[in-house]
């Protein structure tokens, strides 16, 4: 109950000491996942978990602990490590709890109580019925290597001793697919998926055909020649692209010396048609949310506008610390302080849809997905090199799949080099949204 | 841990539905870490969790539930919703006994960690700190990190297993940024064993911040990495991440029993380089995939996988070896108690060759020469993998020359396996690594000697 969560944080937070500050965040999550194969339930998992992080500021210094229960023993330790803790942090003048800075909470409807009471055999059922439309979804399905459903219900409440005291819900649950299309020569995978708040909205048909696609039309794939293109970032890539972007334009990565984008503020850093938006208040953005990791209100924070970098995102210390203030975008789980980050990203879409903006592209390369961006990307520097998948585009139209190649140039390039954003936005199940976007110029590296 | 007639009573009620198999894994896990940033002791942290998984197997099903209560009614809730959720109708009393095992650690600890001052922890992130700015003034930004995890466990079973272990890791790392004409770049390094705080008896945490702080400026000079296929030789160590991606992963039972690999029904087949013999140990003493007993209770074992070139087993867990009849290779595991086990690497290197690792260099006339990789990623169905360099050089004329930028590698793991055509004799383990699959995170090391690989993509942007 979400009120014993806030109650739980008042008693924590009742036992600051003379000039201590406290932060107490308590998440109680409930979840089940469902995995088929072949007709039957290979694994059911149910469980329900809670959790507690505990910050102490103390003479200008910082500590922390955290814990996996709510017992009130483990909570005594976990408050006393955290005191302890603090005692060896740094002295640093501006650190301080966030206070309540006015901003109001838009009030967003992301719990479905629909969501406790699903009966366990229609969740099976639903996996099911996605593994048959999947399997039949084309001849050349060889198999469906897993269907999951899987749904949860959180709480989280923040309490501190600066005046917060802020709870919220959310719950959601989706489908996937994965499916080995092919033959003995070869073989392709492709994913869908299907997320919602509620059971009901999930949309098979479209998580079917989506893996099924996306696993189908990769056969035959070829290693691409080397050379410069204009490529077409999928929805999916597009957002993954933007989550890095939007990393560079955390508070922290400034103030660490750690963004490139640390002084350009007013300047041209994009292509006049990237309008970039962080946007917690967006019912339609999956990771939407009232409060971000501090308690404050999120909010509607434009970063490029026409191309030209209009702000950073802080929470309460980056804020103080650059001489601003909070934006809403204290990130975290209970196991940690809050970091800086973007929530729930968008590109203002253009008017077009993917098939159109490659009806103009005749020699190009549509990226259909990527791998490795975690290794082959460094937003520090900016370099960007990522394993891709996709299609060739030849007189405007797809033509033969490709394999086995990279994308590569800069993060700062390839903003420069945008040449159209799609209209095709898709709210997809991560803390960016994706859109169809070309960009010219773009090393593929193949045979 | 929980005593033997709880685990006892646990184990009736998840069978009570019926259920050829019960278990249940109790973990308690504490870690502390401490971050100097920006020329600050950040803050330090401690976490604790503790709980218990418990799954159930009927036919091919299996119902699993966890949970942080660790009362006998907590456990015994558990338990039926895990045999709920396998839904067997053949239900009846069934009584285990469990005998009790224990196996000694290949990671024995000499310092607790928890019995360590933290000022001490706080004086090394200050150290590391001094001796990577000292490097030059084009050090911008340093941050440091320590790290330490014990995690105990406890596995029993209803075949009467009743297993544990103790295992301890430290880590440390040291990351820098250079800022020079060209922009910044990075530098990173890091070191970690399952051992305890004596781990910097072994490592000298300078000579570390030293190394990221001269790999960061390096890099300051370096020029845009080639595109398209070249000749690459992977330096000693980190390269195996190499082999984690190109072939790990195919390996693992679960991929093969879904004909998700490109190496299924491939056993007994020539699969690699003759020069190629690929083992996972998890025996390796104080390597950052070591343990005692796997999340399943198996004992940790040395498995040959490939040999000669030769493809001689795969990787097994509990589920997909009694599925075939034949015992687990001791590689089940699993992230936390909230976590059903699986197929997972441990310790996965390259058995040593015979040539001298400059001679490889020196017999290359043009190519590049990769000194420390990042992370990978495999797509094991196509065999598709990647893999990151975070610091290579060109090779001109049988010379290692000028340093190049950050990019990703790909290739194909059948096609680049059956390649390589030089492996040297200078084994080394990698530093210490994260691997995730299906969403869970365990600790993997890797290793292996200098190697060439005729034709590999990469990722650069140069012409």
């Amino acid at each position: 109950m979400l009120d014993d969560l806030l109650e739980l944080g008042d008693r924590i937070v009742a036992r600051a000491n003379d000039g201590e500050q406290i932060e107490a965040i308590v998440v109680n999550d409930r979840e089940t996942e469902v995995r088929v194969f072949e007709g039957d339930v290979e694994s059911f998992t149910s469980a329900t978990s809670q959790g507690i992080g505990i910050r102490v500021i103390a003479e200008q210094r910082q500590g922390f602990a955290w814990a996996g229960s709510l017992d009130p023993e483990v909570i005594d330790s976990t408050l006393a490590e955290a005191r302890d803790n603090a005692s060896f942090g740094s002295i640093d003048p501006d650190l301080a709890l966030a206070e309540p800075d006015g901003v109001e909470m838009v009030e967003l409807d992301l719990y479905d109580p629909a969501i406790d009471s699903f009966p366990t055999d229609d969740k099976i059922n639903l996996a099911l019925d996605l593994e048959r439309m999947a399997q039949a979804g084309d001849p050349r399905i060889m198999l469906v290597e897993s269907v999951d459903f899987a749904d949860s219900s959180s709480e989280a409440a923040v309490v501190t001793t600066s005046g917060i005291r802020i709870g919220g819900r959310d719950s959601g649950c989706y489908v996937s697919a994965a499916v080995i299309a092919g033959d003995d020569d070869e073989t392709q995978i492709g994913f869908g998926y299907s997320v919602a708040r509620n059971p009901a909205d999930l949309d098979l048909d479209k998580a079917a055909s989506m893996s099924v696609e996306r696993s189908t039309r990769l056969l035959g794939a070829v290693k691409p020649q080397t050379g410069r293109f204009t490529v077409v970032l999928d929805p999916m890539v597009t957002a993954q692209f933007i989550g890095i972007i939007g990393g560079t334009l955390s508070g922290e990565a400034v103030l660490k010396g750690r963004s490139l984008f640390a002084d350009r503020v007013d300047e041209s850093v994009a292509s006049s048609l990237i309008t970039l938006v962080d946007d917690p208040t967006n019912p339609k953005a999956f990771t939407a949310g009232e409060a971000d990791g501090e308690g404050l209100a999120t909010r509607r924070n434009v970063l490029i506008e026409d191309g030209r970098l209009n702000q950073f995102v802080h929470n309460s210390y980056t804020g103080r610390r650059l001489g601003t203030a909070s934006t809403g975008n204290a990130v975290r789980g209970f196991t940690s302080t809050p970091g800086t980050g973007t929530i729930a990203l968008s590109l203002a879409p253009g008017a077009r849809e993917q098939a159109e903006l490659i009806a103009d592209i005749e020699d190009g390369v549509l990226i259909q997905g990527v791998s490795g961006l975690h290794s082959g990307v460094n937003p520090v520097s900016g370099d960007f090199s990522t394993g891709a998948d996709g299609l060739r585009i030849r007189n405007g139209e797809l033509a033969e799949p490709l394999r086995e190649f990279t994308i590569g140039s800069t993060l700062q390039r390839m903003l420069l080099d945008v040449i159209e954003v799609g209209g095709d936005i898709d709210w997809l199940p991560s803390s960016a949204a994706g859109l169809s976007l070309v960009v010219g110029d773009v090393t593929v590296s193949g045979a | 841990m929980l005593d033997q007639s709880m685990l006892e009573n646990t184990l009736a009620a998840a069978t009570a539905r019926g259920g050829e198999f019960a278990e249940i894994f109790v973990e308690d896990r504490q870690s502390s870490g401490a971050m100097l940033d920006d020329n600050r002791i950040e803050e330090l942290s401690s976490g604790r969790s503790r709980g218990a998984g418990i799954r159930v197997l009927v036919g091919e099903s299996t119902g699993f539930a966890h949970t942080a209560d660790l009362s006998e009614q907590g456990l015994i809730t558990a338990a039926t919703a895990a045999a709920d959720a396998a839904r067997d109708g053949n239900g009846g009393v069934r009584t285990v006994d469990l005998s009790s095992q224990s196996v000694d650690s290949p990671s024995p600890v000499r310092i607790y960690p928890d019995s360590v001052a933290k000022q001490r922890k706080v004086e090394l992130l200050e150290l590391a700190n001094d001796a990577a700015r000292g490097v030059g003034d084009a050090i911008s930004q340093v941050s440091v990190g320590y790290g330490d995890v014990r995690r105990r466990i406890q596995i029993a079973n209803s075949d009467g297993l009743l297993t544990g272990d103790d295992q301890v890791k430290t880590r440390f790392s040291v990351s820098c940024v250079a800022m020079g004409d060209t922009g910044m770049q990075t530098g990173r390094e890091s070191i970690g064993h399952s051992m305890g705080f004596e781990l910097f008896d072994h490592y000298d945490v300078t000579d570390l911040a030293v190394k990221a702080a001269q790999r960061a400026i390096t890099k300051l000079g370096a020029r845009p990495a080639p595109s398209g296929a070249v000749t690459t030789v992977i330096g000693k160590g980190g390269g195996g991440v190499l082999f984690h991606e190109a072939c790990g992963h195919g390996l693992e039972a679960d991929h093969v029993a879904k004909q998700s690999t490109v190496f299924a029904g491939r056993v007994g087949e020539l699969v690699a380089s003759p020069l190629v013999t690929l083992i996972d140990d998890g025996t390796m003493p104080h390597e950052w995939g070591a343990f005692a007993i796997d999340d399943e209770g198996k004992p940790a074992q040395r498995n040959v996988l490939i040999e000669d070139g030769v493809l001689l087993d795969f990787m097994w867990d509990e589920l997909r070896a009694r599925a075939e009849g034949r015992p687990s290779s001791g590689n089940g595991r699993r992230q936390s108690y909230k976590y059903l086990p699986m197929v997972r690497m441990t310790n996965t290197y390259i058995a040593n060759g015979e040539t001298d690792p400059a001679d490889i260099i020196a017999d290359t006339d043009s190519g590049i020469y990769v000194a420390q990789l990042g992370g990978g990623q495999v797509n094991t169905v196509s065999g598709d993998f990647v893999f990151g360099m975070t610091e290579a050089y060109l090779i001109e004329n049988g010379e290692i020359t000028e340093p190049i930028r950050e990019g990703n590698l790909i290739g194909n793991g059948p096609e680049v396996l059956s390649s390589i055509d030089a492996l040297a004799n200078d084994f080394e383990m990698g530093s210490p690594g994260t691997c995730g699959k299906d969403g869970q995170g365990v600790p993997v090391g890797d290793g292996t000697p200098t190697l060439r690989v005729p034709a590999l993509t990469v990722g650069g942007t140069a012409a």
